[in-house]
């Protein structure tokens, strides 16, 4: 019954080896903005930066290309981050109350195809912690810890808890000094009779020690009391008697004062005088935003600063009722007050600024605001406090991010016009400050290659990413707004003017910081589909309301009005009413267009369904596009409409007549970019909580688990042909080749449908093509125009649908992109040997012979796996050891989220990993691939994974830090040695390979060579998908062991003298 | 010429085309549709325009699903024209060649017809000593069967659901579970993949084969283990042209009963008698009820390997010049006409539903294996036959292409 229609590669040790060589699966670096984040610290000496999140990730950040990760165990949040500045070590603070030190550690050596690779420094947990109950005291929230305090002296770290006793432990070993620990009762004792009132003091709300005197640290309770600690002499030196509940505390620089902010929006100057054991009365107290009731001041500091009075930045305060919702941080200076008004949640912010104990002031120099969906930095140094653009943590997702392009080595002209364009973009902000956190030393080698990442987003705008590197830096934006009316008629990209704007007679004095911008204005204006070509700068852009706009890059300002063509795809279809959205109404008259892309040309499909394919031939000057209604082609050059085709099933007609199921499919469209950001944002980060449970307990567990799951029913029909969305154009091609007959080639443009249809088309581009160029007499003032008939049409009879069509040249190469050929950029492609074609649908993978449409080879993926093909794509791999040596793979992305790749033409399946969760719908729909064996997708709305899948392309953080201690080296064979990765979202998951639980699943992304590289049980074993891979001889092997099983069984059974209603198998 | 098959003429709607295959010519003629007269008539002519009269003959043909059914009384040479629009496939044999007893060892048999038709192209049972039918109908196809059944242990049931163009959906559901498993370990509980419904009129249902809660172990050969549901539902959908899955019964009662010596060769072929007796008379009598269509239920049937390679091949449609050139490729035969039969040129049609027709044949005329096959289901693909071949080709010869 089996077919096993693949010999076993692996028996080839040859084989085996130059597949190492090629493909190794590694997740490199994580770009973008983490999600959730929850705790901020910056070590001033490392100028090093940490930030926790939610799912139990600890991220450091310094120079641009410097990070390094780290995953807690557990997925609960980080709560707080504390550096022991210099020496690479931090303690962080998760929710479930545990301590955990970490320490920078020089990594592993790593084995990459063969080749050694110096170990990076990364990110170690060595020790935790976790405050033992109390004892007599039965609620555990008593030793809740709420705050830490690291001594200056880096051997100390004091806890305090929400039961109002402070507990010390010793560092770096994390020994607690049970006899120091600092219970309310001794404080309270000292208290004068009328503060008492019998009341506890509440929890410990801030710690800080005394900026010049060492072993005096500010205790402050929650209900108002502030008591300045001896440590050594264990007895409170100073007790303040505050009255309103305190929220944080902070010392003025010399000591002589400090700053406490309270739950009423307001906050108070204490003097700090040494003899006076009793402060009953602040010197100020103020509430800003008064006199209304305003809300807490979570977080207060006070720096000194030489030019004047103190820099007084602190968050919240707002006035409750009419501002109550607004997130803000206020920075005062004499006359000088600024609200900063943020779109999310402030997390945590510090500042920078002298800690060198000789200076005299604090000096800020900037300003760092953690917020929920960003980062902000403003230069505190430059009158009017800028903002700072940001090298790294750019929020990817200002705007959801509806679809995303990677460009490959891209040109140097065209990278150094789009680096000035974008400076340009950004020069409004008026700062000069370098960028302010910038510890440890990157060590990777400069790119080799520049790289471009495009992200479409729901805002209409297009960002040009550089990727080249570790830092994911914005290069330049795009809108396309400005093409169409919209509501909000206003330039675009203006949000930096509104904040000049806005500082006038308000008050607050509110300004408008950060770029994160969830809402759109018009979700129309949405990009589905980006196309760009490297050599013309020409750059395609289409949407969701069916507009597919062409641009053109122009380094000077210009005003002029986009032409327009409307392209009608249902063509003669009667009887259908578009129920949809109304098309976007184009500007008609000129407008302004920054430097940067321009519009050109504006096609719009009609109905205006959103786009779902675009392909662009900048040398034929032709570009394709597709909706659910059919696809279209367009001659930008002379503005015409070359080719519009329906695909709406003629059977269908019925069905497509009623709009009711077009509608439905067109608001998925439009909900799916939300439903997107929902999803991924819902689809937490669940990691398995291995605690050392026996496993017996996990069994259980397990099992309880099963039989709670509802069962859950498919039906198995197969697939008919009447679904309402099997117009649906999946994709579009463009390719030079032979359609009509084995000796002439020319342009051809293919199309696939939802429906498992190719339409493949023979195009006539006067000027290019096997000597075709037909002088057409009598066409209208001599000019040619492009023409397009209809050559084959295959129907696949699975009717999956058409993920992705590729040409095959002669050699079985891929054909170039335009211009690459011709311009010498690219090896010319073999037009002497038949070409072939690659269809990928969800389920097979097919190669059909040219120009008579015959099969060739196929793989059928979901008949032997189970799963469906999610994105296909053709990747050259470079062989890590042979400097020359390279080869053509096809990647396929299922819907389980794992890689498959496999040889082309031949489609024999190489290797198989596991990449993605299956459950993450969203990171499997974003995933998109580079040419040469890396990849992104979205982990989160706002941090792409990037990975490689090659032995020899692999961009990760390699960097080095300074320190004060020597850096230790980790054991090799140590597990934890595993390059960390935050969010858990992709661990290997195990158990999914075939069975395989017994090998380590980690071996599985980072091959360690135990074994001889041609021995046939080398792990490269490990990687072979088994499945396609068995031959005549695996099957009966197979065969045997079920007939041991039987046997097993068959004794089994004898021995249990007929037990019945047992499977065995 | 054109006007033969391009327009639907009064005398093309009452008249039946035929294209007669033996060896490796053809004869084409038509029949009157409403006076096809009887088979032994038929018989002679068909002797006749093949020239080949003192050749005894087993006549068979293809029917619109792509099956090859046998012609040998008036009641399925009624039939046969019945159902053909407009073109009547016979493939004819020597008697001889395809009279062997043991049928399972005659490859080329088998390997010419169907599975079904290798059982039934029975010669003429007058003649022979009638071997054990399990029933003589007039005209069926397969709908299941049951196979492997010496290769898999007792408890379980190899059932190949066979689907017939699209006009019956497969008809069943499964769902997620778990079930007890034996391991060194002791008794484990492990997740499965069951059926939970039976669609009513549905294929799944009308074979009888499977039941609700039957366990599903494999699919296509496929292990199901450590797959997902939504895995096993698209392996199930990718593989419904020729599904075939391994259950678990829920009901182990109607279970195979093996001899305990197990002959070899055919011996264990035949030992597959079904003990489903009740499952098998149930689905055949509620199909039959259904009278939706004629089906018959063959179980324990040896099958080799399937070799479904090209089950699904895709159809092409070519938009260009070159139509002409292949409609003029066929050659005319001079056949001596007969007042009765007309001869029919140039009947290659190029309707859809001849298309339709081949697309079929190729899914489902895979002939079975050597009994050799039933041992090691997958030694025989290795080497297909030049006989296989040939057949294929020739079936093929309308093929995939259309010529429009």
């Amino acid at each position: 019954m089996m077919k096993f229609r693949f010999r076993r590669q692996g028996t080839d040790p040859q084989r085996e080896k130059i597949k190492q060589e090629l493909f190794a699966f590694n997740k490199t670096v994580e770009h973008g903005f983490p999600n959730q984040p929850s705790a901020l610290a910056f070590d001033p000496k490392l100028q090093l930066m940490a930030i926790g999140t939610k799912s139990g990730a600890i991220k450091i950040y310094g120079a641009p290309g410097v990070e390094f990760t780290g995953l807690h165990k557990d997925t609960t949040a980080v709560t707080q981050i504390h550096f022991l500045p210099g020496q690479g070590r931090l303690l962080s603070l998760l929710d479930d109350n545990t301590i955990h030190l970490w320490e920078l550690v020089v990594g592993p050596h790593r084995e990459v195809g063969g080749a050694k690779k110096e170990g990076g420094v990364c990110l170690k947990q060595v020790d935790n912690y976790s405050l033992p109950g109390r004892p007599g005291i039965e609620s555990c929230s008593a030793t809740r810890v709420t705050v830490l305090l690291l001594l200056k002296s880096c051997d100390l770290l004091c806890i305090g808890t929400e039961g109002g006793g402070v507990y010390f432990l010793e560092l770096p070993h994390l020994m607690l000094k049970e006899n120091q620990t600092l219970l309310q009762d001794q404080v309270t004792q000292s208290l004068p009779d009328d503060y008492r009132c019998g009341k506890s003091l509440g929890p410990v709300e801030s710690l800080q020690e005394h900026p010049q005197q060492p072993g005096k640290i500010l205790i402050g309770y929650s209900r108002g009391l502030v008591v300045l600690w001896d440590l050594s002499a264990r007895h409170a030196d100073q007790l303040f008697l505050g009255k309103q509940q305190l929220e944080s505390l902070v010392w003025e620089r010399s000591g002589s004062l400090f700053v406490s902010s309270h739950n009423d929006g307001g906050y108070s100057v204490w003097p700090v005088t040494s003899g006076n054991s009793y402060t009953p009365q602040p010197v100020s107290s103020t509430i800003p935003y008064g006199p209304f009731p305003c809300k807490a001041i979570n977080k207060i500091l006070w720096r000194t600063s030489q030019t004047g009075s103190p820099v007084l930045l602190y968050s919240g305060g707002m006035p409750r009722a009419s501002y109550g919702d607004r997130h803000c941080l206020t920075i005062q200076q004499d006359k000088e007050h600024v609200t900063l008004d943020f779109t999310s949640r402030v997390i945590d912010f510090f500042t920078i600024h002298n800690i060198e104990l000789d200076k005299e002031f604090d000096d800020p120099a900037a300003l760092v605001v953690l917020l929920e969906e960003e980062l902000v930095v403003i230069d505190l140094q430059t009158p009017g406090w800028p903002t700072l653009p940001t090298p790294y943590l750019a929020p990817l997702h200002s705007s959801a991010i509806t679809c995303s392009c990677h460009i490959s080595s891209v040109p140097p002209k065209l990278w150094e016009r789009l680096i000035n364009t974008g400076k340009a973009q950004r020069s409004r902000l008026r700062t000069h400050m370098s960028w302010p956190i910038c510890g440890g030393k990157n060590l990777a080698p400069p790119p080799k290659q520049q790289e471009l990442l495009l992200t479409g987003h729901e805002d209409g705008t297009v960002r040009f990413w550089d990727a080249s590197g570790v830092a994911l830096t914005p290069l330049y934006k795009l809108g396309t707004a400005n093409v169409f009316h919209t509501d909000c008629d206003e330039p675009h990209d203006s949000s930096n003017d509104h904040n000049m704007q806005q500082e006038e007679e308000e008050w607050p004095p509110f300004r408008k910081v950060g770029c994160f911008d969830p809402y759109s204005d018009d979700p129309r204006l949405g990009i589905q589909k980006i196309s760009l070509c490297k050599y013309s700068n020409k750059l395609v852009v289409a949407g969701t309301a069916g507009q597919v706009i062409v641009l053109a890059f122009n380094d000077e300002p210009s005003d002029h009005s986009v032409d327009v063509s409307v392209v009608d795809l249902l063509q003669d279809r009667e009887g259908f009413t578009w129920k949809g959205h109304d098309r976007l109404e184009p500007r008609l008259k000129p407008a302004p267009f920054p430097p940067g892309f321009q519009p050109q040309v504006l096609v719009q499909c009609l109905p205006p369904a959103s786009v779902t394919a675009v392909a662009l031939h900048t040398e034929w000057n032709l570009i394709a596009f597709g909706t659910s209604h059919g696809f279209g082609l367009f001659d930008y050059h002379r503005r015409n409409t070359v080719l519009a085709r329906c695909t709406l099933h003629p059977n269908d007609s019925l069905a497509m007549e009623g709009p009711l199921s077009r509608v439905k499919s067109l608001k998925k469209s439009l909900r799916q970019s939300f439903r997107r950001i929902r999803k991924s944002r819902v689809s937490g980060k669940k990691r398995t909580i291995t605690t050392p449970t026996s496993k017996v307990h996990e069994a259980n567990a397990a099992l309880a688990e099963q039989e709670e799951v509802a069962p859950v029913q498919r039906r198995i029909e197969p697939r008919s042909a009447d679904n309402s969305l099997s117009g649906v154009v999946r994709c579009l091609c463009f390719a030079d080749t032979f359609l009509h007959d084995g000796t002439h080639h020319g342009p051809t443009l293919w199309a696939g449908t939802n429906s498992g249809s190719v339409y493949a088309y023979a195009l006539e581009v006067p000027g290019v093509g096997s000597g075709c160029v037909c002088e057409r007499a009598g066409a209208s003032e001599g000019s040619v125009c492009v023409e397009a008939v209809l050559g084959k049409e295959i129907q696949l009879m699975h009717r999956a649908p058409v993920v992705s069509i590729s040409v095959l040249d002669g050699r079985g190469k891929p054909l170039p992109d335009p211009y690459e050929a011709s311009q010498d950029l690219a090896i010319a492609p073999d037009m002497t040997n038949a070409h072939s074609v690659l269809i990928a649908s969800e389920e097979q993978l097919k190669v059909f012979s040219l120009p008579k449409v015959s099969a060739k080879t196929k793989f059928k993926l979901t008949a032997h796996e189970g799963c469906r093909v999610r994105k296909v794509t053709l990747v050259l791999f470079n062989s890590a050891a042979q400097e020359d040596y390279s080869e053509h793979a096809l990647v396929c992305l299922t819907n389980l989220g794992d890689m498959h790749l496999f040889t082309i033409p031949g489609l024999r399946p190489q290797v198989r990993y596991d990449c993605i969760r299956k459950d993450d719908i969203s990171g499997i729909a974003s995933c998109v691939f580079t040419k040469n064996g890396q990849g992104f997708y979205l982990i989160s709305p706002s941090e792409y994974e990037r990975f490689s899948l090659s032995a020899k392309v692999l961009t990760e953080p390699l960097c080095s830090v300074q320190l004060d201690r020597p850096l230790e080296s980790t054991a090799t064979s140590d597990g934890t040695a595993m390059h960390p990765q935050a969010n858990g979202t992709h661990r290997n998951q195990t158990g999914q390979a075939e069975g395989r639980t017994e090998e380590p699943p980690y071996t599985l992304s980072s091959p360690i060579l135990e074994t001889p590289l041609d021995s046939p049980l080398s792990c490269a074993d490990l990687t072979l998908d088994t499945t396609g891979d068995l031959t005549v001889e695996d099957v009966k092997d197979f065969l045997k062991t079920v007939d041991e099983a039987e046997n097993n069984l068959r004794n089994m059974k004898e021995e249990e003298g007929r037990s019945t209603g047992i499977l065995i198998n | 010429m054109n006007k033969n098959h391009r327009v639907p003429s009064s005398r093309s709607l009452s008249a039946v085309e035929v294209k007669s295959k033996f060896g490796a010519e053809f004869r084409r003629f038509s029949l009157d549709r409403s006076k096809p007269g009887r088979f032994d008539e038929f018989y002679g002519l068909l002797q006749h325009v093949h020239r080949i009269p003192n050749v005894e003959l087993l006549v068979a043909y293809a029917d619109v699903h792509g099956d090859l059914l046998p012609i040998n009384n008036d009641d399925n040479y009624l039939k046969a024209v019945k159902s053909a629009n407009p073109l009547l496939r016979l493939f004819l044999q020597r008697k001889e060649e395809a009279d062997y007893t043991a049928f399972g060892t005659d490859s080329l048999t088998r390997k010419k017809n169907t599975v079904l038709s290798a059982v039934l192209l029975r010669p003429d049972p007058n003649k022979k000593k009638p071997p054990v039918i399990i029933s003589l109908p007039k005209d069926f196809r397969p709908v299941s069967s049951i196979i492997d059944v010496d290769i898999l242990p007792e408890t379980h049931r190899r059932v190949r659901l066979y689907k017939h163009g699209q006009e019956k959906p497969l008809g069943f559901y499964i769902r997620d579970g778990s079930s007890v498993r034996v391991t060194p370990q002791g008794l484990e509980k492990v997740p499965g993949i069951f059926i939970s419904r039976l669609v009513p009129g549905g294929l799944a249902e009308s074979t009888g084969l499977l039941a609700v809660n039957d366990e599903v172990l494999e699919v296509n050969g496929i292990e199901v283990a450590g797959k997902s549901l939504d895995q096993v539902t698209d392996m199930m959908i990718a593989n419904s042209h020729n599904l075939i899955i391994t259950v678990k019964p829920a009901n182990q009662r109607n279970n195979v009963v093996r001899g305990g010596g197990g002959g070899g060769g055919a011996a264990s072929g035949s030992s597959g008698r079904s003990s489903d007796s009740g499952a098998s008379y149930h689905g055949y009598a509620s199909h039959a009820a259904a009278a939706s269509g004629p089906t018959h239920i063959i179980q324990n049937f040896p099958v080799g390997e399937l070799e479904s390679d090209e089950d699904d091949e895709d159809l092409v449609i070519e938009v260009g010049g070159e139509a002409e050139t292949i409609r003029r490729t066929s050659s005319n035969f001079s056949i001596p006409s007969l007042p009765r039969y007309e001869p029919h040129l140039n009947l290659r049609t190029t309707t859809n539903s001849s298309s339709a027709f081949s697309l079929n044949a190729n899914g489902t005329l895979h002939g079975s294996g050597s009994s050799g096959s039933l041992h090691n289901p997958n030694a025989s693909s290795t080497t297909p036959s030049p006989d296989r071949a040939k057949e294929r080709r020739s079936l093929e010869e309308e093929g995939t292409v259309i010529t429009l």
